[in-house]
C-alpha cells in the first residue's frame, strides 16, 4: 500500500428486535410460511396508513444515545421512492433530513491504539419483503416469488464518518458497533440471519492528500468475514487501477464471497433518484427531552465502561477484559460467575482459554453452550478446596461445556476427586521411589529437575488425581530422609 | 315526489311506516330504472344491500337497538375499500381490485346501520373536476344529461342528486366534493383535515385528502358528519380532539355572526350570473341579521399553482404502488420486469392521472425539489396564514364554490381551463380547514353553488349559517325534473 491510504465508511443496518413491525401489528418473528406474517398495511394495499410503532422509536433513540449521538427533538419520516418488486408501496419509509439521531462515534481499539471513529447519523426505516427468482437475477428469470414478511420489520441505519483506514479498523469499528447494540438488546445483530448488514464506501487517496478520491459502494457483505475481506480487495483494486493509470468510477460494486472479488453493479449514472420528499401519512415527531434522559438514565453499562471497569477494579489484563466484554454473552458469563465466586483473574482465566478454545473449536456461540456460571463457579470452588487439581478441572469443565452435568456429578461419576490423604499418597510415594532408583541417585548427585520426572510418576499411578502440593511435600521428605 | 332525507326516512322507519327493505329496494328499482342514463354507479352491491336491509328489519322487530343511520340506503365514492366489494377508483389499473378490508368510514357508517346500494363513479383516482376521466365511462348531470355532475365525486353527488341514494360519501383534495355539490345541487361538505378518518380511502394526495357526504339538506350533512368524524388510532393523521353532536348547530339564528366576503374570489373568472346568486345570498344572510364586511385573502392567487404541485408530488409517490405485482392489472406479455412495469402503468393508468404522476415526479426530481416542491410548502402556509388572520375576524367565509354552473361534456377540453374549476376550492384544502357547498339558485336552469369556509374544527358554524339559510329561503332544497332519464 505504501504512498495510498484507505478511506472507509461503512452504513450498517440493524434490524430492531421489537415484537411487531414499524407500522403494523405483524409479528416480525424470523422464518413462518411466506407471506403468513402480512396484513393489508404491510402489504401496502390500496387505502392503507402507517402508524408508528412506539417501541421502534424507543429503541432507535436508545442505540443513538449509545453510540453517543445527540437525539433530535424534532424528527419526521420521508419516503425514498423507488419501483423493486420487494418494495410494497414503491417507496421506502425511511427518514431523509433531519434522522432521529446525529453526530456520535465510539471508539475501537486496533493494535492497542484506540481511536474515535464519527457516526454521521442512526435513522429509523422499514425493510422490505424477499424475493426469490426462478433463476439467477431478476432480470434473466423466468419468474419470481414475493415474500412479504420481512416487509415492514424495523431497522435502524447506522452511518459512519469516513473515519476508518483500513479493513482491520473497519472489522474492528463494526465489532465493537455489534457489541454495543447487543448490550442494550434492541437487536440480534446476527448478521448470518440479516439482523446486522453492512455497506462499505472505499476510496483511496495519497497519503498525507486532505482531499476524499472517487469512492465505490460495495454491497453484499455477508459476515464480519467478508467485509474485511471485500475492503482488502477493493482497496487493492483500486490502488492498481490507479497505478494503471486509469480512474476510478464511482459505482455500486458487489462482493462475490466465493470469487472473492468486488463486481460492478450500477454506476453513479444509473443510480436512482428516490426522490426524498416529507412522509405525509405520518406526522412530525416531537421528542421530549424527559423522555430521551429516561431512556439514557436506563442504558446498561456498555462495553467500553465495562471493560475500563474490569482492568481498574477486578485487575484483569487489558486483553483479558477486551476479550471478554467484546459480546454481551460472554461478559454476562462473566459477570454471573464473579458473582457467586470472586476470583475475578481465575473466572476470566477459564474463560480466556478454556471456554473460548472449545466454542472455537465447535463454532459456538456461548448461548449454545450448556456449560453455565453457576457450574463453573461450582468447579472453581472445588478446586480452591482441592477436592480436584486444574488438571483434572479441565477434564471437568469439558464434560460440563458438552452436557451441562453439575461439577460434583461429573467428579463422583468419574471418580475424579483429588487424593489428598498422605498415607493414601504416601505408600505410592516409597512405591515410586523404589521403582525408580535411578532417579533418586540423579536427585541425590544434585540433579533438581529429576524430582519432576517422579512426580510424573506419581501423578500417574493415581491418574492425575493426587493433590500435586502434597505430593511434593511428601516426596521431598522422603527424598532427604534417604 | 319529493326526494325523501334521512331525518324524514328517519321516521318513517322508526314508525315501522316502510321497512329498511322496502326502501332499499326502492332505491335499487329507481337505479336501476335510471342509472343507465346518469352512470352514477361503477358497481351496485344488490344482493349485499337488501341482505343488511332484512337484518336491520329483523333487529328493529326484535327491539334491539339501532344506529342513527339504521336503514338509510347510501353510497360510497369508489376509492373507499369495501371489504369483499370491488373498488376500482373508476381506473383500469384496478378494475379488479377487490379489498380484504374496509374503509374505517365504512365501518362506521355499517355500525350506524345505513345500507351500501353501491359504488360510485368518479375522475379516476380523483383527478378531475367532471368525472369525464373515469377509466370506465362518465357520470351525466342529473340535471341536464348533456352537462357533467363536476367532480371528481361527480357519481357520488349525481346519485343523490336524483334520488338514488339519499345520501353519499365523497372525497375531497381540491374541490371534489364541493364542486360536484354546487353542479348537482345537493350539500356536500369537506370537513377539516383529520376530522374523518383517511384509512381506507384510496390516496390520491395524502395530505389534502378529506373523505365528506353529500346530501339534500343541511340536517342530513350534520346526521352523516356525527356517523363519520371522530379520532382513529389506525390513522397517524386523525385529530384527537372533542368530536361535537353536529346537530346541535342546527340553529335558524345567525345574528351578529361575522361574514368575510374574499374579494378575490369575485370578478375576474367567475360567471357574473353566478356571482349575482351569490350576491344574492349574501344580502339574504345580512337580512337574517349577520354582520357582513369585504375582506381580503391576498396570496389566493398563488395556491392553485401550489396545489398542482404538491398533489401531483404526493400523487406520483402514493401511485407509485400500482405496478402490476401484487394486484389489480398486469400486462401478461412483458419482457422483463421493467417492461411489466411500464406497460401494466401504461395501460392502466388514464391521460390525466399520467400527467400528474408526471408532474410530481418531476417536481421532486434532485435539483428541482426546492424550486418546486419546497416553495410550494411555503405557498401553503401563505394560504393558511390568509385564512387563520381571516378568522381572527369572521366566523365563516363566503365564496362562490366554483366559478360556473356545470358545463357541457367535451368544453373544458383544455387542461388549464379544467384546472381553474378548482380555483375557489383549492386554497381550503391547502389549509385544512372546513367548507361547506350549498345550493343557492339555478343560472339557466342549472343549480349554483355557494361556499362557506370556516376555520379548522369549525364546521359548528359552517352548519348553523347555511341551516339558516335554508330555513329562510326557497332557493337552496333544489330538485331536478329528471325529465332526461323519464
Ligand atoms: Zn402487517
Amino acid at each position: 500500500m505504501g504512498q495510498y491510504e484507505a478511506v472507509i465508511g461503512l452504513e450498517v443496518h440493524v434490524e430492531l428486535k421489537t415484537k411487531t413491525k414499524i407500522f403494523c401489528g405483524c409479528p416480525t418473528e424470523f422464518g413462518g410460511e411466506p407471506n403468513t406474517h402480512v396484513c393489508p398495511i404491510c402489504l401496502g394495499l390500496p387505502g392503507v396508513l402507517p402508524v408508528l410503532n412506539k417501541k421502534v422509536l424507543e429503541y432507535a433513540i436508545k442505540a443513538g444515545l449509545a453510540i453517543n449521538c445527540s437525539i433530535a427533538e424534532f424528527s419526521k419520516f420521508d419516503r425514498k421512492n423507488y419501483f423493486y418488486p420487494d418494495l410494497t408501496k414503491a417507496f421506502q419509509t425511511s427518514q431523509y433530513d433531519l434522522p432521529i439521531a446525529e453526530h456520535g462515534h465510539l471508539d475501537i481499539n486496533v493494535n492497542g491504539e484506540i481511536k474515535r471513529i464519527g457516526i454521521t447519523r442512526l435513522h429509523m426505516e422499514e425493510d422490505a419483503g424477499k424475493l426469490v427468482h426462478q433463476g439467477d437475477t431478476i432480470s434473466s428469470s423466468f419468474s419470481s416469488l414475493a415474500d412479504y414478511n420481512r416487509a415492514g420489520v424495523p431497522l435502524v441505519e447506522i452511518v459512519s464518518e469516513p473515519d476508518l483506514r483500513s479493513a482491520e479498523e473497519a472489522k474492528a469499528y463494526l465489532e465493537m458497533l455489534k457489541a454495543i447494540i447487543e448490550y442494550i438488546d434492541v437487536s440480534d445483530v446476527k448478521m448470518e440471519q440479516g439482523s446486522l448488514r453492512c455497506d462499505a464506501n472505499i476510496s483511496i487517496r495519497p497519503v498525507g492528500s486532505k482531499e476524499l478520491g472517487t469512492r465505490t459502494e460495495v454491497k453484499n457483505l455477508n459476515s464480519f468475514r467478508s467485509v474485511q475481506r471485500a475492503i482488502e480487495y477493493e482497496i487493492q483494486r483500486q490502488i492498481d487501477q490507479v497505478e494503471e493509470g486509469e480512474r476510478i468510477i464511482q459505482e455500486t460494486r458487489t462482493w462475490d464471497e466465493n470469487k472473492g472479488v468486488t463486481l460492478s453493479l450500477r454506476s453513479k449514472e444509473e443510480a436512482h433518484d428516490y426522490r426524498y420528499f416529507p412522509e405525509p401519512d405520518l406526522t412530525p415527531l416531537v421528542i421530549s427531552r424527559d423522555w430521551v434522559a429516561e431512556l439514557k438514565n436506563g442504558l446498561p453499562e456498555l462495553p467500553e465502561a465495562k471493560k475500563a471497569r474490569l482492568i481498574a477494579e477486578h485487575g484483569l489484563p487489558e486483553y483479558d477484559a477486551g476479550v471478554i466484554t467484546s459480546s454481551r454473552a460472554l461478559a454476562e458469563f462473566y459477570d454471573k460467575t464473579v458473582c457467586i465466586h470472586p476470583d475475578y483473574k481465575g473466572v476470566s482465566n477459564w474463560i480466556m482459554v478454556e471456554l473460548l478454545k472449545l466454542l472455537n473449536a465447535e463454532n459456538m456461540e456461548i448461548s449454545e453452550a450448556k456449560i453455565s456460571p453457576e457450574g463453573l463457579a461450582k468447579m472453581l470452588t472445588m478446586i480452591e478446596k482441592n477436592i480436584i487439581s486444574g488438571k483434572i478441572a479441565k477434564q471437568v469443565f469439558e464434560e460440563m461445556f458438552n452436557t451441562g452435568k453439575d461439577p460434583e456429578a461429573i467428579v463422583k461419576e468419574k471418580g475424579l476427586v483429588q487424593i489428598s490423604d498422605e498415607g493414601q499418597i504416601n505408600s505410592i510415594v516409597e512405591q515410586v521411589i523404589a521403582n525408580n532408583p535411578k532417579s533418586v541417585e540423579d536427585f541425590k548427585a544434585g540433579k533438581e529437575k529429576s524430582i519432576g520426572f517422579l512426580v510424573g510418576q506419581i501423578m500417574k499411578e493415581t491418574k492425575g488425581q493426587a493433590n500435586p502440593g502434597v505430593v511434593n511435600k511428601l516426596l521431598k521428605d522422603k527424598l532427604n530422609e534417604l | 315526489m319529493e326526494l325523501s332525507t334521512i331525518h324524514g326516512l328517519r321516521d318513517l322507519l322508526a314508525n315501522r311506516e316502510i321497512s329498511a327493505e322496502e326502501l332499499t329496494n326502492q332505491a335499487l328499482e329507481k337505479i336501476e330504472k335510471i342509472d343507465d342514463k346518469i352512470k352514477a354507479f361503477v358497481t351496485v352491491t344488490k344482493d349485499e344491500a337488501i341482505q343488511v336491509a332484512r337484518e336491520i328489519d329483523q333487529k328493529r322487530s326484535k327491539g334491539e337497538s339501532l344506529g342513527p343511520l339504521a336503514g338509510i340506503p347510501m353510497a360510497l365514492k369508489d376509492n373507499m375499500c369495501t371489504e369483499d366489494i370491488k373498488t376500482t377508483c373508476s381506473s383500469k389499473i384496478l378494475y379488479n381490485f377487490i379489498p380484504p378490508y374496509s374503509a374505517k368510514v365504512y365501518e362506521k357508517l355499517l355500525g350506524a346501520g345505513s345500507i351500501l346500494l353501491g359504488k360510485t363513479n368518479m375522475d379516476e383516482f380523483a383527478m378531475g373536476s367532471s368525472t369525464e376521466n373515469s377509466g370506465f365511462f362518465p357520470t351525466c348531470n342529473p340535471w341536464d344529461l348533456n352537462c357533467v355532475p363536476g367532480g371528481s365525486s361527480g357519481g357520488s353527488a349525481a346519485a343523490v342528486a336524483s334520488g338514488e341514494a339519499v345520501f353519499a360519501l365523497g372525497s375531497d383534495t381540491g374541490g371534489s366534493i364541493r364542486q360536484p355539490a354546487s353542479f348537482c345541487g345537493v350539500v356536500g361538505l369537506k370537513p377539516t383535515y383529520g376530522a374523518v378518518s383517511r384509512y381506507g380511502l384510496i390516496a390520491y394526495a395524502s395530505s389534502l385528502d378529506q373523505i365528506g357526504p353529500f346530501t339534500r339538506d343541511v340536517t342530513d350533512c350534520a346526521l352523516v358528519m356525527n356517523a363519520i368524524t371522530g379520532h382513529d388510532s389506525f390513522d397517524s393523521t386523525s385529530a384527537l380532539v372533542d368530536y361535537p353532536d353536529y346537530t346541535r348547530f342546527l340553529v335558524n339564528d345567525i345574528k351578529d355572526m361575522r361574514i368575510g366576503i374574499p374579494r378575490e374570489y369575485f370578478g375576474e373568472g367567475i360567471e357574473p350570473e353566478v356571482e349575482a346568486k351569490i350576491r344574492e345570498a349574501i344580502n339574504k344572510l345580512e337580512e337574517l341579521g349577520a354582520v357582513v364586511e369585504e375582506c381580503s385573502l391576498p396570496h389566493t392567487q398563488y395556491a392553485l399553482p401550489a396545489y398542482y404541485i404538491i398533489a401531483p408530488a404526493e400523487c406520483s409517490s402514493n401511485l407509485a404502488r400500482y405496478d402490476g405485482v401484487r394486484y389489480g392489472l398486469r400486462v401478461e406479455d412483458a419482457d422483463d420486469i421493467v417492461s411489466m412495469f411500464s406497460r401494466t402503468r401504461d395501460q392502466g393508468f388514464g391521460i390525466e392521472v399520467k400527467r400528474r404522476i408526471m408532474l410530481g415526479t418531476y417536481a421532486l426530481s434532485s435539483g428541482y425539489y426546492d424550486a418546486y416542491y419546497l416553495k410550494a410548502l411555503k405557498v401553503r402556509n401563505l394560504v393558511k396564514q390568509d385564512f387563520d388572520k381571516a378568522f381572527e375576524k369572521f366566523d365563516c367565509l363566503i365564496t362562490p364554490t366554483a366559478p360556473s354552473v356545470a358545463f357541457e361534456f367535451g368544453s373544458k377540453a383544455d387542461t388549464i381551463a379544467m384546472y381553474k374549476q378548482d380555483v375557489c376550492t383549492i386554497p381550503i384544502n391547502l389549509a385544512g380547514i372546513p367548507a361547506l357547498s350549498l345550493p343557492y339558485g339555478l343560472v339557466n336552469n342549472m343549480p349554483v353553488g355557494l361556499q362557506f369556509v370556516g376555520k379548522a374544527f369549525g364546521e359548528g358554524n359552517l352548519l348553523r349559517v347555511a341551516y339558516t339559510l335554508e330555513q329562510n329561503s326557497d332557493q337552496t332544497r333544489l330538485e331536478p325534473s329528471l325529465e332526461g332519464v323519464k
